[in-house]
């Protein structure tokens, strides 16, 4: 038998539709009403100076390791912006911006930060998942709950974040697979940054781009513009209505640039140049998308200005209310609590014997 | 010597046994460029290249299999894993094959792997970035869970996981890992994987611990002699697993008073072998119920609260006077 070629899908889309220069592509441009977008404005300005301050305050010792996302806005934002809120979203745990567009409160970031596992609770008007720190693991739990939503007769979708590294993990491919043979309503969105700690994109596949990992699976695949928001908005919009009507599943790779850290605790000196970050600085997502919306006569300096103004009130507020909210934590009683749904006596005599070793301290507080 | 702390000692390891023996390959995320994300790596990509210390893509079971591969085809791989709480994606390479390639091709192959990690908790780390789960490891036939209390035990274990011919579990306290200097020397030092040591001579009663918690321990200790007189004797396991009873069972037998501290969840803990050993090899020594001053059987909690998780001098002072007052 002679060699014959087997006809497969060979390319896969970039979309870009406001480029790192303000030039807008209008026959792409997705026709977002105004309030929509100054919405998105607002909560990516609040989103970056909230980050900012995290910053600042785990300089200072008052909260602990966090991962910054700046420069990483539009990428998760413009995703979750097409989202309804009955749909799920399932965060990594850098999608700062997304998780306050979903309706995160600052002061449970702040919490959570601090090191209270208070912060850590998700309201029930939310349908979201708590962030997942072991990279990738979280991909399989949004097709699951695609499944879930499907199994039920729902339209609603579900949508997971990660980054370029996770697609390294057995989780992504085990995630994508079954999600195409279940045809599930799920999108799959990487926030390629570039970096997995100290270890550059290349280090994590030879493969070209990450989104091209979906034509193995038999499901669709687009690269996009992470730091253009209306590219990552249109792209989700299109494959959340495709989901929702049946369509299957999609990943979308949002190429994109963490500005900042990886973590707090982390010196990227080691392993980046200073060029390298200046380079993404000039696409940062959010001057962008001000030009645009200054384009448009949406926004004017003065319009910039007092929604910063604005933010800074907002943070600085919540910054007050957490730590009035902390003088009452600190329960340490509260360890033993939502690890069960009733406690095992085992648990309960241990909880006794924590109290009965306070007591024993004279009450005082031994640990800050 | 050179007074180090557990990030160099173990580094000095790393670069000894690595001039020593070109089969040594490092590898996982990080560890090259970055020198690890604890710096215990720092240098060796620059001293041994890109071929013996190698970043890899974000994939802990394909570190660990690979690593495997590795091993049996005549190489020592030594693995670090980020944190302890990602070895699970390399748990089953390590239990399903690691532990058991040389039992299954009846003696044809082994596996000299080292799987390094750092573990515990006293960072104010994130979730996941704490856990003391030891026990889950120790539970693995065909597995060596050692843990080192101190720079020089660090690195003299470490040389010896290296060339011990069988998987080997390396776990770091990683509230060590900066906490204090000691005398390591530059010539080479080992120690046998599978014994404990005498830390601390008494004969009043019997303390065990290892990792991070002998240092709290041995405070204790010295609480104990200066408020009542009391002498414990200290064990330090070093190796989880086998577990090496000899020094603890002779010390029960002359003190008749245990407590045992870890700071691993209590319920099917260290802490319970330890007891079971005791009351299957020293039960007629025993003169009060043995005590287990441990992490309590929840998930460690973010760190504003750890410091109640984590068993502390108060807490094993407590433990130890109620054993010196039972009857
Ligand atoms: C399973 C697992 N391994 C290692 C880590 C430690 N770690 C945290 S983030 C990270 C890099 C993740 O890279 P990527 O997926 O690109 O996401 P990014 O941090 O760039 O947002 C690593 C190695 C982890 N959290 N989970
Ligand atoms: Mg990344």
């Amino acid at each position: 038998m002679p060699r014959t070629p087997i006809e497969i899908p060979e390319s896969i889309e970039y979309l870009s539709v406001l480029d790192e220069t303000g030039r807008l592509d209008r026959d792409l441009e997705p026709r977002l009403e105004e309030g929509l977008l100054l919405r998105l404005h607002r909560t990516m300005l609040l989103a970056r100076r909230f980050d900012e301050r995290l910053l600042s305050l785990q300089r200072q010792g008052r909260i602990g390791t966090f991962p910054p996302s700046s420069g990483q806005e539009a990428a998760h934002l413009g995703a979750a912006a097409a989202l309804s809120p009955e749909d799920w979203m399932v965060p990594a745990f850098r999608e700062l911006a997304a998780e306050i567009w979903r309706g995160r409160t600052l002061e449970s970031v702040l919490l959570y930060n601090a090191g209270f596992n208070e912060g850590g609770h998700i309201p029930p008007e939310r349908n979201d998942l708590p962030i997942a720190i072991p990279v990738g693991s979280q991909i399989l739990h949004a097709a699951g709950i695609a499944w879930a939503l499907r199994h039920r007769r729902t339209d609603r979708v579900a949508m997971v974040f990660f980054g370029d590294g996770a697609t390294s993990q057995g989780d992504f491919h085990e995630g994508l697979n079954f999600a195409g043979v279940f045809s599930l309503p799920a999108i799959f969105v990487c926030q390629n940054n570039q970096w997995a700690i100290s270890v550059p994109r290349a280090r994590q596949t030879r493969s070209r781009t990450l989104a091209q990992k979906a034509l193995a699976y038999g499901i669709h695949g687009i690269q996009v513009d992470g730091n253009d928001l209306l590219a990552v908005y249109a792209a989700a919009a299109e494959a959340v209505g495709r989901a929702r009507a049946g369509g299957g599943p999609t990943l979308i790779e949002c190429v994109t640039y963490r500005l900042a850290v990886h973590t707090t605790a982390d010196d990227p000196r080691r392993y980046r140049t200073e060029e390298e970050v200046e380079s993404w600085r000039r696409r940062d997502p959010l001057p962008r998308f001000q030009k645009y919306l200054a384009d448009k006569g949406l926004l004017s300096e003065e319009g910039v200005r007092a929604a910063e103004e604005e933010v800074a009130r907002e943070i600085q507020q919540a910054v007050e209310r957490a730590e009035e909210a902390i003088k009452a934590l600190g329960d340490p009683l509260d360890l033993f609590e939502h690890l069960w749904a009733e406690m095992p006596p085992t648990l309960r005599e241990q909880r006794e014997e924590l109290i009965a070793a306070l007591a024993a301290r004279g009450g005082e507080e031994t640990h800050g | 010597m050179a007074k180090l702390n557990l990030v160099q000692a173990l580094n000095l390891a790393l670069r000894q046994e690595m001039e020593r023996d070109d089969r040594v390959i490092v590898l996982g995320e990080d560890v090259g460029r970055d020198g690890g994300v604890f710096r215990v790596t720092e240098g060796l990509i620059e001293r041994f290249g890109e071929e013996r210390v190698v970043d890899t893509p974000l994939a802990e079971s394909a570190i660990v299999g690979t690593a495997i591969g590795m091993a049996v085809a005549g190489l020592r791989p030594v693995c670090e894993i980020q944190f302890d709480g990602f070895t699970y994606y390399g748990m089953h390479q390590i239990e399903a094959h690691a532990t058991r390639l040389r039992w299954r091709s009846r003696g044809r192959f082994h596996v000299p792997l080292v799987v390094r990690a750092p573990y515990g908790g006293g960072v104010r780390a994130l979730e996941h970035h704490s856990e003391s789960r030891e026990a889950l490891w120790a539970h693995l036939p065909g597995l060596k869970t050692v843990i080192p209390s101190g720079p020089r035990n660090a690195r003299a274990l470490l040389l010896s996981a290296i060339r011990d011919p069988d998987p080997v579990l390396f776990f770091e306290p990683k509230a060590l890992y900066r906490a204090f200097r000691e005398e390591v020397p530059e010539e080479e030092e080992t120690l046998p994987l599978g014994r404990s040591r005498i830390a601390r001579e008494g004969g009043d009663l019997t303390l065990v611990a290892y990792g991070a918690m002998l240092r709290p321990t041995l405070e204790a200790a010295e609480e104990l002699s200066r408020q009542r007189g009391a002498e414990a004797e200290v064990i330090d396991l070093l190796t989880i697993s086998p577990l090496d009873d000899t020094l603890l069972v002779a010390s029960a037998r002359k003190t008749g008073r245990v407590a045992v501290v870890h700071e691993a969840p209590r319920s099917f803990g260290p802490g319970a072998e330890i007891v079971a050993r005791l009351v299957e090899k020293a039960f007629y020594h025993l003169e009060a119920p043995v005590a287990r001053v441990t992490g309590y059987d929840v998930i460690i909690p973010l760190f504003r609260r750890e410091a109640y998780y984590l068993p502390d001098v108060p807490r094993i002072v407590q433990a130890a006077r109620r054993l010196l007052e039972a009857p």
